[in-house]
C-alpha cells in the first residue's frame, strides 16, 4: 500500500534521512523504531507530506505522490499523528473531531448555513469519540484534557479523516504504561481496516502489535523483519536495543 | 450580544434620524457606520482568519476611488459604480492576497504594508483624479430608490449596508468556512494536515474582506464627496487595526464597537471642552491623538481582548 | 542626459541609503535579537531631529547641537525600552505592531505639544557651498558631509559588531536568542543597551537629515516604512544585510525617481509618461522588496543560520 524507495532528506550539512526504502502493507502495522535522532519524525512527515524530500519515490496505493500537497494527501487517505500534540486546543472534542469529517465531506466553501444544523457531522465525530475513548468527555475544552486524552484526540484526528493508512507518530508519547494500553487497545481495533505505519520508543507497543519492525539509524534503515527477528538481530541490538534492554 | 439587545441597539439606530434632526450628528452616525463596515471586514482577516494584514487600506481606497472616478467621468448611477467598485477591491485582494499568502509572519505584514504602500503611491501620481489633493464630487451616485443626496437618505443606506455586513459576518462565523477559517487561525498546520488546503480558503477569506472593504470605501468617499490618496496610507490601515482591537479582535461587534468608541471619542475631545483639563492644557483638543495612543496602549498592554472581550468574560463569571 | 547628472544622482542615492541604514541598522537588531517589531522607531528620529534643532540653538553650533541630541535621544530610547517596550518583548507581533503603533500617536503629539508642529534647522553656513568634486562636476558640500558621517558610522559600527565582546554577544543573539541567553549574555542589559544605540543612530540621521528634508511632526512614519522594507531586503537580523539593503533601496529610489520618468517619455507618450513615470518610480523600492523576497524568501542575508 505504501513504498518508499530512496527516500531521503539532508537540512544543510545534516542528513536526516538517508536512502530510505520501505514499504507497508495492505492490513499491516509496521512499526518504526529507533535511537533518538534517528530521523522518524522526519521520515513521517517526508510521507505525510509536512516536509519535501530531496530524493525518491512515495508510491501509495500505487501512485507516486511525492509531488502532491498534504491535504492532496490526506484527501486519498493518507493521514499522520503528531508526536507533539496538535490539536485545536480552544475547540471542544467534538469539534476537533467534526473539523476532520467536515474535512472529507463536501465543499467548505459554504458561508451560510450553520455548521450545527448538519447533525450527520455531529454524530460521525461522536462515533470517532467513541472509538477513540473520548465519549465521556465530548463536550470537554481540548485544552482542558489530560495528557492521555489529548493523545488520543491527537490519534482520532487522524482517523476521523477516514485514512486507508496512518502515520502514528510516538501515539504514547509522554504515557505511564497504563494510559498506553488505551492507545494500545485502539491500534488493535483499526488494524483491520486501517494500516499502520507506527512510529514508538514503547517496545511493548511494539512487540505486542507490530507485524513487521524496521529499524532507523542516522537515517538509514539497517534492518527490517519481525518482531522475533529484530529482536535476536546483532547489529540492531547493538545499536540500539541494547541500550534500552536495560531500562 | 444577545438577541434583545442586539433587536434594542438596532431599533434605536433606526428611530435616531426622526429623533435626531442635527445634520451634524447624523453626519457623524453614518461616518460612524461608514468606519464600522470598514473596522469589521478588517476583522474578518484580523480577528477570525488570523492574518495579520497591514494594508487593509487598499482595499478600503480602491473602493472609494473606483467608485469616485465613475461620478467624475460623468456615469453617475450606483448600480454601476458601486458594484463596478467592489468588484475591484475584491479583485486588488485576489492579486494582492494570491502574492501575500505565501509568506509567513512579519513578512506577510510587510509585504501587505508594501502593496498598500504601492497604491497609495500609484493613485497619488494620478494627476488626472486629483493627484496628492484628492478628487472632489459633485454630488452623491443617483438611482437608487433614495435620493442619496439627504442626510437621512444616506444614514440609513450606511446602516443598512452595516447591518447586513455584520448579519452576513455572523452566518459565515458558523458556517463551514467560518469553521475552518478559524480552525486555521487556530492551528494552521494541523488544519492542512486533516484535509483542508489552507491557502485556497485564506485567499478566499482574503478576498471577502477586501470587498467589504471596498463597500466601505465606495460610502466613506460617498460621504464627504471626496476622497484623497490618505485614505491608502499605511496609518489608515493601523486606524483600522487600533479600532478593531478596541472594539475586540475576531469578536463579531469588535469593528462596530472599535469604530464607534475611537470616532466617538475624538468627537468628544474635540467638541466637548473639559474645564479642569484645559486649565492645565489649554490646547488639549488639537491632541486628541495622543488621548487615543494611551488608551490604545492601555488596551493593548492590559485588556488585549478589548472591549467586547470584556464583556464576554464579565458575563460569563 | 550627462554623466555628471548620473553621478549625482548616484552620490544623492547614496547619501539617503546611508541615512536609511543608520535607522535600519537599530530596527534590524531590535528585531532580529528581541523579535520585536517597533514601528515607534521612526518616532525617535523625529525626536532626534527636534532635540537636534533646539539644541542647535541653543548651543548656536551645528555640530555641538548635533552631537549631544545624539545622547540625548539615547536616553530617551533607553527609558522608553525600561518603562514600555520591554513588556511587550514576550507578545505575539499583533501587540507589538499595534502598542508601538500607539506610541507613534503618544510622540507625535507630545512633540507637537512641546515644540509645535515643526522647528527650523539649517545646515551650517561653512557648508551650504558646493564642493568641486571633479573638473566641472559640483556637489553641495552638506551632502558630502552625509555621506561621510554614514560611512564613519557604518566602519564604526561594523568594528563594534564585529570586533568587540558586546559586538559579539550582539551576533549570537541575533542568530540564535535561546542559545546566547543559556550562554549568560545579560540579556537585559544588552536590550537596553542596543536600544539606545539604535535610538542614537536615529538622532543621527534625523538630524542629518533636518536641513534637507524639513523637521516636522510625522517626518518618521514615511521613513520608517522605507526602513522596514531596507530590513526585509537585507535580511532580518544583518548589520551587514541593513547596509547593502539601505544602499540599494536608497539609489534604487533616488536614481528611480530621477530618470525613470524621462526614460519612460522616450519611450511612450509624454501624457503617458508623466503620470506613470513618478508613480512607478516611488515605488520602485517596493518592487524590490517583493522581488528580493521572491527568490531569497529571507532576505539576503538571512542572521538566523
Amino acid at each position: 500500500m505504501l513504498e518508499l524507495k530512496n527516500l531521503s532528506k539532508r537540512f544543510g550539512g545534516v542528513v536526516a534521512t538517508d536512502d530510505v526504502t520501505l514499504d507497508v502493507k495492505r492490513g499491516e502495522v509496521h512499526a518504526l523504531i529507533g535511537p533518538n535522532g534517528a530521523g522518524k519524525t522526519t521520515l513521517i512527515a517526508q510521507v505525510a507530506g509536512d516536509l519535501g524530500s530531496d530524493r525518491g519515490t512515495i508510491l501509495f496505493k500505487g501512485t507516486d505522490i511525492m509531488l502532491a500537497s498534504q491535504h492532496d494527501r490526506v484527501r486519498a487517505g493518507l493521514a499522520r499523528s503528531y508526536q507533539i500534540t496538535s490539536i485545536f486546543k480552544r475547540l471542544t472534542v467534538l469539534d476537533n473531531l467534526a473539523l476532520a469529517v467536515q474535512a472529507r465531506s463536501g465543499s467548505s466553501f459554504s458561508f451560510w448555513r450553520p455548521v450545527a444544523a448538519e447533525t450527520a457531522l455531529a454524530e460521525e465525530a461522536r462515533a470517532i469519540a467513541a472509538e477513540i475513548g473520548l465519549s465521556g468527555r465530548e463536550s470537554a475544552v481540548a485544552a482542558t484534557l489530560a495528557h492521555g486524552e489529548q493523545r488520543a484526540l491527537e490519534v482520532g484526528l487522524a482517523l476521523a479523516t477516514r485514512p486507508t493508512l496512518v502515520l502514528l507518530d510516538e501515539p504514547t508519547a509522554g504515557m505511564g504504561s497504563e494510559e498506553a494500553q488505551g492507545i494500545i487497545s485502539l491500534v488493535e481495533r483499526i488494524r483491520a481496516r486501517v494500516a499502520v505505519l507506527l512510529v514508538e520508543h514503547d517496545m511493548d507497543a511494539v512487540f505486542r502489535l507490530a507485524d513487521r519492525v524496521s529499524v532507523l539509524v542516522s537515517g538509514r534503515v539497517i534492518a527490517t523483519g519481525t518482531p522475533e527477528a529484530i529482536r535476536a538481530h546483532a547489529e540492531v541490538r547493538k545499536a540500539y536495543l541494547g541500550e534500552s534492554a536495560a531500562a | 450580544m444577545h438577541r434583545a439587545a442586539t433587536l434594542a441597539v438596532l431599533a434605536l439606530a433606526l428611530a435616531f434620524p426622526l429623533a435626531m434632526q442635527e445634520t451634524y450628528y447624523l453626519s457623524f452616525a453614518s461616518r460612524i457606520f461608514v468606519y464600522a463596515l470598514a473596522a469589521t471586514s478588517l476583522n474578518l482577516i484580523l480577528g477570525y482568519g488570523g492574518m495579520i494584514s497591514f494594508g487593509h487600506a487598499a482595499f478600503v481606497g480602491t473602493g472609494a476611488y473606483v467608485s469616485s472616478i465613475f461620478i467624475a467621468e460623468g456615469i453617475t448611477s450606483a448600480w454601476i459604480g458601486w458594484p463596478a467598485a467592489v468588484a475591484a477591491s475584491a479583485l486588488a485582494a485576489l492579486v494582492i492576497g494570491a502574492v501575500s499568502l505565501r509568506t509567513r509572519g512579519v513578512y506577510f505584514i510587510m509585504i501587505t504594508l508594501a502593496f498598500a504602500q504601492m497604491m497609495f503611491f500609484l493613485v497619488n501620481s494620478m494627476k488626472a483624479y486629483g493627484g496628492d489633493e484628492g478628487l472632489s464630487l459633485p454630488a452623491r451616485a443617483s438611482g437608487l430608490p433614495v435620493d442619496l443626496g439627504g442626510d437621512v437618505a444616506f444614514y440609513y443606506v450606511a446602516l443598512a449596508a452595516l447591518a447586513a455586513c455584520v448579519y452576513g459576518l455572523r452566518r459565515l462565523a458558523h458556517s463551514r468556512f467560518g469553521r475552518v477559517i478559524q480552525a486555521i487561525r487556530e492551528n494552521e498546520a494541523r488544519a492542512e494536515a486533516i484535509g483542508f488546503p489552507v491557502y485556497r480558503y485564506k485567499l478566499a477569506c482574503f478576498v471577502l474582506a477586501g470587498a467589504a472593504g471596498g463597500l466601505a470605501g465606495v460610502l466613506l468617499a460617498s460621504h464627504g464627496k471626496y476622497v484623497n490618496p490618505n485614505v491608502l496610507h499605511w496609518t489608515q490601515s493601523g486606524t483600522l487595526m487600533v479600532m478593531v482591537i478596541l472594539g475586540g479582535v475576531g469578536r463579531l461587534w469588535g469593528g462596530v464597537i472599535g469604530a464607534a468608541t475611537l470616532l466617538g471619542l475624538e468627537d468628544l475631545i474635540a467638541n466637548h471642552r473639559v474645564e479642569w483639563l484645559a486649565a492645565m492644557l489649554p490646547n488639549y483638543q488639537q491632541h486628541a491623538s495622543l488621548g487615543v495612543g494611551v488608551v490604545l496602549l492601555a488596551i493593548v498592554l492590559f485588556a488585549p481582548q478589548g472591549i467586547a472581550g470584556a464583556f464576554a468574560r464579565r458575563r460569563r463569571a | 542626459m550627462s554623466w555628471v547628472l548620473i553621478l549625482e544622482q548616484f552620490l544623492n542615492g547614496l547619501q539617503f541609503g546611508l541615512m536609511l541604514f543608520l535607522l535600519a541598522a537599530g530596527l534590524t537588531l531590535v528585531f532580529g535579537i528581541m523579535d520585536m517589531i517597533n514601528l515607534a522607531h521612526g518616532s525617535l528620529y523625529m525626536l532626534g531631529a527636534f532635540l537636534a534643532a533646539t539644541l542647535v540653538q541653543v548651543t548656536d553650533s551645528f555640530a555641538l547641537g548635533v552631537l549631544l541630541a545624539v545622547p540625548a535621544t539615547a536616553v530617551v530610547g533607553m527609558l522608553l525600552e525600561m518603562s514600555v517596550l520591554r513588556t511587550l518583548y514576550e507578545r505575539d507581533h499583533l501587540s507589538q505592531v499595534l502598542a508601538t503603533f500607539a506610541l507613534i500617536l503618544i510622540l507625535n503629539e507630545a512633540v507637537r505639544i512641546i515644540w509645535g508642529p515643526d522647528m527650523p534647522l539649517s545646515m551650517p553656513a561653512a557648508l551650504s557651498g558646493p564642493v568641486e568634486l571633479l573638473p566641472g562636476m559640483f556637489y553641495p558640500a552638506y551632502r558630502l558631509l552625509i555621506i561621510g558621517v554614514g560611512a564613519a558610522v557604518a566602519a564604526l559600527l561594523y568594528l563594534l559588531v564585529a570586533r568587540t565582546r558586546i559586538g559579539m554577544q550582539v551576533r549570537a543573539g541575533a542568530s540564535n536568542r535561546e542559545m546566547a541567553l543559556a550562554m549568560g549574555v545579560d540579556i537585559r542589559r544588552l536590550f537596553t543597551l542596543l536600544f539606545g544605540v539604535g535610538a542614537g543612530l536615529c538622532a543621527v540621521a534625523g538630524a542629518l537629515l533636518g536641513p534637507l528634508l524639513a523637521v516636522q511632526v510625522g517626518m518618521g512614519e514615511n521613513i520608517l516604512i522605507l526602513a522596514f522594507v531596507v530590513i526585509v531586503i537585507g535580511g532580518i537580523g544583518s548589520i551587514r544585510g541593513a547596509l547593502v539593503g539601505a544602499v540599494l533601496v536608497g539609489l534604487v529610489d533616488t536614481i528611480g525617481r530621477a530618470f525613470l520618468p524621462m526614460l519612460f517619455g522616450l519611450f511612450f507618450q509624454p501624457r503617458v509618461a508623466s503620470a506613470a513615470g513618478p508613480a512607478i518610480a516611488s515605488v520602485l523600492a517596493y518592487v524590490l522588496m517583493v522581488a528580493v523576497l521572491y527568490f531569497r524568501p529571507r532576505g539576503l542575508f538571512p542572521a538566523r543560520g
